[in-house]
């Protein structure tokens, strides 16, 4: 399939992140049976798929924190580079990874802040203790990047005085004050109350509209068929299928997608 | 009975007074050094017990259990007579003849230190476990280096989880420096036998050692609970 426009209008040429072949197996269990992915600048993926299909597994190999079995994976221009241990493939270069990470953002199911800080010190952390920047800078850059998911208010909270909603909205902002070049939200919403969903959604819809490049795994159907430029359905660690959500969520292209769509529709 | 106890306890010239302050600043001294070197012992404990190799994993479970299991005033001969022994063997070898002991205060110090770092073990390697994974993915992601990860956020927490068992830890090593007193350290305990002797009042010295070791352990356990405290609003309790 094509590449998709990214909002700037420039087509970029090559993906900010690539995975080819991607296995992931434990023990006899195998996860990912061969994925394959281009993220281009400026898409906003979704990654659907049944629980059990591997779709959060993958999304934890692009950014490293699986180890993937076999397969290739290249993050912004860079192969990364493993090397065996035995039976078991390994991270060879951890400085690398961490180079890498740095400008990968990650946005957790259970938000993930650190207790014992903060919300402006966890917005802070990353940029000022691992990319080193001035503390100062950051720190606008920071209450800018709270102001945005509407929490400036509660900059000096810790997280377990805040709303799921809201823990969630601060961890969107640690990572993006971090200036990454891509976003991966793991089941953003999945940990949330109901009520309390709308809030995240509409900050992620926000970025997507910004043009930054996103891949989410998630079960929210709305979001994926508006916000999303493509969508990839992921059964028994494989792409079943993808395409523009234009094309899927209008039925026909594949029937287990389909079921897939109407049981949650039914869920409501 | 001819001499007034306020006055055998006082800053006198025929007062206790001024020793047993000292003595009781050398119990503190001995016991923060300890406690200390039980820290210290006690990450590493903690590290080895947590390793994935199962030979590290050994040389940390013998640690805790030599060392919880043996009574501390055996570590503290052993230490003494087994470091004695080697000094002795040694200068023998360099030509110096006689009879050589270590200083009292560090073999105290290394043993309690031991056996106190052993229990330590336990308190870090229990709060480590009780660490959201989460938090600790959440650093990886936003690329921190193990070294970044280990003192931002994995110390921090595991610290805070552990601060009430090494609260009764440090209690328990105030105490035991008690048995220092008995390789000839004149910490508290010993300077109180030895004012006892002098007067003949062993009640009264024996009275106000206890006092002096309880204000010394009051003092310190509110010093810890208030850290407690102010560090559990960030849990949420």
């Amino acid at each position: 399939m094509e590449p998709i426009q990214s909002a700037t209008g420039a087509l970029s040429a090559s993906p900010v992140i690539s995975a080819t072949g991607l296995t992931k197996r434990y023990g006899a269990l195998h996860v990912l049976r061969g994925v394959d992915l281009d993220a281009h600048e400026g898409e906003v993926i979704s990654i659907l798929g049944a629980s059990g299909s591997g779709k959060s597994t993958f999304l934890r190999c692009l950014n490293l924190l699986e180890v993937p079995s076999g397969g290739t994976l290249n993050v912004l221009g860079e192969d990364v580079r493993f090397r065996m241990k035995g039976a078991e493939r390994q991270i060879a270069d951890a400085r690398q990874v961490n180079r890498l990470r740095s400008q990968v953002g990650m946005v957790f199911q259970n938000f993930c802040l650190w207790s014992h800080r903060t919300v402006l010190q966890n917005v802070m952390e990353g940029p000022v203790h691992v990319q080193g920047r001035n503390r100062h800078e950051v720190r606008e850059e920071a209450e800018k990047a709270l102001d945005r998911v509407g929490l400036l208010n509660r900059a000096d909270y810790y997280p377990s005085q805040l709303s799921g909603g809201q823990q969630q909205r601060v961890a969107i902002a640690r990572a993006i004050v971090m200036r990454p070049r891509v976003l991966l939200f793991d089941e953003p919403t999945s940990a949330l109350d109901p009520e309390l969903v709308g809030e995240v959604l509409k900050v992620m819809q926000d970025l997507a509209a910004e043009g930054r490049t996103m891949l989410i795994v998630t079960h929210e159907m709305a979001f994926a068929r508006d916000v999303s430029s493509r969508v990839v359905f992921l059964e028994k660690g494989t792409v079943r299928v993808q395409g523009t959500p234009q094309d899927l969520f209008k039925g026909g292209m594949d029937e287990r997608f389909d079921r897939f769509v109407s049981h949650f529709s039914r869920q409501g | 009975m001819s001499t007034p106890a306020f006055t055998l306890i006082g800053f006198g010239p025929e007062g206790w007074g001024k020793l047993l302050l000292l003595a009781a600043g050398l119990t503190l001294v001995a016991a923060v050094c300890s406690f200390a070197l039980g820290s210290l012992l006690g990450a590493a404990g903690a590290a080895l017990k947590l390793a994935s190799s199962r030979s590290l994993r050994g040389i940390g479970t013998f640690y805790t259990t030599v060392f919880r299991g043996i009574p501390e005033i055996l570590v503290v001969y052993l230490f003494y007579f087994g470091g004695s022994l080697a000094l002795t063997r040694l200068m023998h070898l360099a030509g110096f003849p006689g009879f050589f002991s270590l200083p009292s205060f560090i073999i105290g110090v290394v043993a309690i230190g031991l056996v106190s770092g052993a229990y330590q073990t336990e308190a870090y390697r229990s709060a480590y476990l009780r660490l959201e994974r989460g938090q600790i993915e959440a650093g990886k992601a936003c690329g921190m280096s193990s070294f970044v990860l280990l003192w931002r956020v994995i110390a921090p927490q595991t610290l805070r989880f552990a601060l009430p068992a090494l609260g009764n830890i440090w209690q328990s090593v105030l105490k035991e420096t008690a048995l220092l007193s008995i390789i000839g350290l004149v910490e508290l305990l010993r300077q109180s036998t030895i004012a006892s002797g002098a007067t003949r009042q062993p009640l009264l010295f024996y009275g106000v050692a206890a006092l002096l070791y309880l204000v010394m352990g009051q003092i310190t356990a509110l010093g810890i609970r208030t850290v407690e405290k102010r560090l559990a609003r960030c849990w949420g309790r």
